[in-house]
């Protein structure tokens, strides 16, 4: 068995990884809807217009976009934390 | 001062970069007063290569080391935000920073799949590979397919898909290269590409993954400051206000005004007309061939034994040339006229809205290309390569964050690039009589960029009379916005940049997987550490010098390619690493089978939809992942539960990957995973 994994409590592995996948999932759900879904509803996107933006073009130059660096840095806070709630942190050197 | 890379250094990354950012922005502010006080052109071009190409090989050569983890990754030192910088201008090509702008100036509201294809790639990297390969923590990618799926079968795979999707890209970059320095500096092409190819040596030789790292943070910040002074300026001559970003929907507004009145116009119609009967023109001439070139020849031939005496002096040598300029072969005239028609056609169709989506490539095709490009992102393996060089899994993971942040801040510019040029473009320059076009269509005009021809004659440009190249939106800028000289010298300078440390990522990929992929894990396992240093800089040597060669033929079909090795590496990549990661029942057969079918369903669509007019659902050839990416993934899992499960030991290793635990930290050799 590779050492990492002793002494780890396997219910809480196991625990783990279905929050990962939970965490994995609904950023893959919302990653899918600002960029696939938007695209397929631009004309109708368009039809609103903010500042001189029509929406669905807004979505594809800029929303999607801070959507993505949104989604990125609230996974990786949300995993940072969920290392140390599961015991499954990196020892400090 | 402390070596670049040392512990004196990594603890003040932030004050260092923060003086050189300071300094170079001093230093173009002198070149500005200077430019004022009547240095020339041409001077200013000269001093931003040559100050910026020393600069990046002043990094690599305080960099330069002998340890195997410093050379392949960075000594695992470089923290979350200057990784990022370092992805950002790895991934950020000439492409990015002279292309893209001027795409979406032509294709509108589709050229924005490039925009998301190539950042929301990113998010499918953060939550499915960066953290794990991290974790697993060696060298290469290669590497983790190698002990993932065990033998050297995977490793074999991994090592060719690389190498194809690495060098036809990289000779793209070299090719970059070589065009930003003939045109700044006067230099022909070849001389261009070698004396660019210098400076991506000296930066990767020395030090390796080390240098390249704190050359491209070098590398990011000039860039960034490059493309962003531009914009800034236009928006403030334009809008009033200074964030090109905030301000443009009203240049939008403009531009879709423009472009309704622009098809209304009775002239602009004329000029379309014109157009027309030029295409049919060429086209009986191109159905007449080979009489129709014989035709011509007699004509002008005619015309020199019917000059007189009394004839204009120069009209006899004027005709000579017009023959001389004729094709030669009837076949070398096809071509010719067939280019010439298609550009006549072009210039004959009606405009469609800039903003009007998928009114130049269909919602279906909108959709497969952004696909293809995000998934692409996250399969190639230079960028995964950057993700093995933070301290610690949790790092890598905001590292992941902060490369999209970086990379961000250019593409939600580029847009706004676009649309301040073609409101510039619509607005202020058509219309105008030929005699008072602005400077910058003159000066772009000698290289090509920039061509127009008043066909209806009345001395005054109309839109279709204009074509604009789509490299000189981001080159020209500068001069459109009034700004001085110096300016067009730094946006050359981050042009170069954008290229030469992408082909420096570029570069030590290949020459990784074969010297440590290749050579140390397959052939001779009990090479030295001196011996794999040194075999790891020849063939870096050697690599730069193919691809500057191969460059130096100025292949057209490079830019194609490059547009392929996302798809290719989408396909074959991508599928095996996340299955690897992902499911434990996935075993070597798996992955070699889903490799290989995702490869070869990627590159037949290719070969048949852009060399025999094959289609699928009308899917253009650019989207070929599109197959392959899905024929990878359902093979990896469906020849994996075919077979035997992979053995105890190597589920452990999925396990031990999928917990930040017992992450590598440097180390010197070998193992430290514990399997």
């Amino acid at each position: 068995m590779a050492k990492e994994l002793q002494g780890l409590d396997q219910q809480k592995l196991k625990d783990y990884w279905s929050y990962n996948i939970r965490l994995t999932t609904m950023t893959m759900v919302i990653w899918f809807v600002v960029t696939y879904v938007a695209i397929f509803f631009a004309p109708e996107l368009d039809k609103i217009v903010i500042a001189g933006f029509p929406m669905g073009y807004y979505m594809g130059a800029q929303g999607s976009l801070i959507v993505f660096v949104i989604l990125i840095f609230n996974y990786s806070n949300k995993m940072n934390k969920a290392d140390k709630d599961y015991g499954v942190e990196e020892e400090e050197e | 001062m402390a070596g670049v890379g040392s512990k004196g250094f990594l603890d003040n990354l932030a004050k260092i970069y923060a003086i050189y950012t300071g300094g170079f922005i001093v230093f173009v502010i002198g070149l500005a007063i200077a430019e004022q006080m009547g240095l020339s052109n041409k001077m200013i071009g000269y001093t931003f290569m040559g100050l910026t190409i020393a600069l990046y090989a002043f990094i690599g050569i305080s960099s330069r080391t002998a340890k195997i983890s410093e050379y392949y990754v960075a000594g695992r030192s470089v923290p979350p935000v200057f990784n990022g910088m370092a992805t950002g201008s790895d991934w950020m090509s000439a492409a990015s920073f002279i292309g893209m702008a001027g795409t979406i100036f032509g294709l509108g509201y589709d050229g924005l799949a490039y925009v998301m294809g190539w950042t929301g790639g990113y998010v499918l990297l953060a939550v499915f590979l960066g953290p794990y390969l991290r974790k697993f923590g060696q060298y290469t990618i290669p590497d983790f397919l190698g002990a993932r799926f065990g033998g050297h079968a995977a490793r074999t795979i991994g090592i060719i898909a690389a190498i194809t999707a690495s060098f036809t890209y990289l000779i793209a970059q070299v090719t970059g290269v070589g065009i930003i320095m003939s045109r700044f500096l006067g230099l022909d092409f070849a001389t261009g590409v070698f004396v660019g190819l210098a400076g991506i040596l000296v930066c990767s030789m020395l030090g390796g993954m080390k240098a390249v790292t704190w050359t491209q943070v070098a590398q990011y910040i000039i860039l960034i400051i490059a493309y962003l002074i531009p914009p800034i300026t236009m928006s403030q001559k334009v809008t009033g206000f200074p964030i090109p970003e905030l301000t443009y929907g009203t240049v939008l507004q403009k531009i879709d005004a423009k472009e309704k009145a622009i098809n209304l116009d009775q002239k602009e119609k004329d000029v379309r007309a014109l157009w027309k009967a030029d295409s049919d023109k060429i086209a009986a001439d191109i159905k007449g061939l080979p009489g129709s070139l014989d035709a011509k020849k007699a004509d002008l031939q005619g015309k020199i034994a019917a000059l007189t005496p009394e004839s204009p002096a120069g009209e006899k040598e004027k005709l000579e040339k017009a023959i001389a300029g004729l094709p030669k072969t009837p076949e070398e005239a096809k071509e010719k006229w067939e280019a010439a028609k298609k550009k006549a056609d072009t210039q004959a169709k009606e405009i469609k809205p800039y903003l009007q989506p998928f009114a130049r490539l269909d919602m279906k095709n909108m959709l497969a290309l952004t696909f293809c490009l995000m998934v692409g992102t996250a399969g190639l393996p230079h960028i995964l390569m950057r993700y093995y060089t933070t301290p610690s899994v949790q790092d890598a993971r905001k590292s992941v964050g902060w490369s999209l942040f970086f990379i961000f801040l250019l593409y939600f510019t580029a847009p706004s690039v676009a649309a301040f040029a073609r409101n510039e473009v619509l607005n202020s320059v058509i219309g105008l009589p030929i005699a008072q076009l602005p400077q910058w269509m003159a000066n772009w005009g000698k290289v090509g960029l920039v061509s127009f021809k008043d066909i209806n004659a009345d001395g005054i440009l109309q839109f279709y009379e204009l074509t604009i190249g789509a490299d000189a939106i981001v080159l020209a800028m500068p001069e459109i916005a009034g700004l001085p000289y110096t300016i067009s010298g730094l946006v050359a300078a981050g042009g170069l940049a954008a290229a030469l440390s992408t082909a420096d990522g570029l570069l030590l990929t290949i020459s990784n997987a074969l010297s440590h992929d290749l050579y140390y894990k397959m052939i001779n396992p009990k090479a030295s550490i001196n011996v794999r240093l040194a075999i790891s800089r020849t063939l870096l040597v050697m690599v730069a010098l193919i691809s500057a060669y191969v460059a130096t033929f100025k292949l057209t079909i490079i830019v194609e390619l490059v547009a392929w090795a996302f798809s290719i590496a989408a396909a074959s990549f991508f599928p095996a690493l996340v299955m690897g990661i992902w499911d434990k029942r996935s075993n070597k057969w798996g992955c070699l089978a889903g490799m290989y079918i995702g490869f070869i369903s990627c590159v037949s669509y290719m070969i048949a939809s852009r060399f025999y007019g094959f289609d699928i659902w009308g899917i253009k050839t650019i989207s070929s992942g599109l197959f392959g990416i899905p024929a990878g993934f359902i093979a990896t899992y469906v020849v994996s539960r075919m077979t035997t499960p992979p053995s105890q030991e190597l589920q452990d290793f999925v396990e031990s990957v999928r917990i930040p635990r017992g992450a590598a930290k440097e180390h010197e050799e070998g193992m430290v995973t514990g399997h």
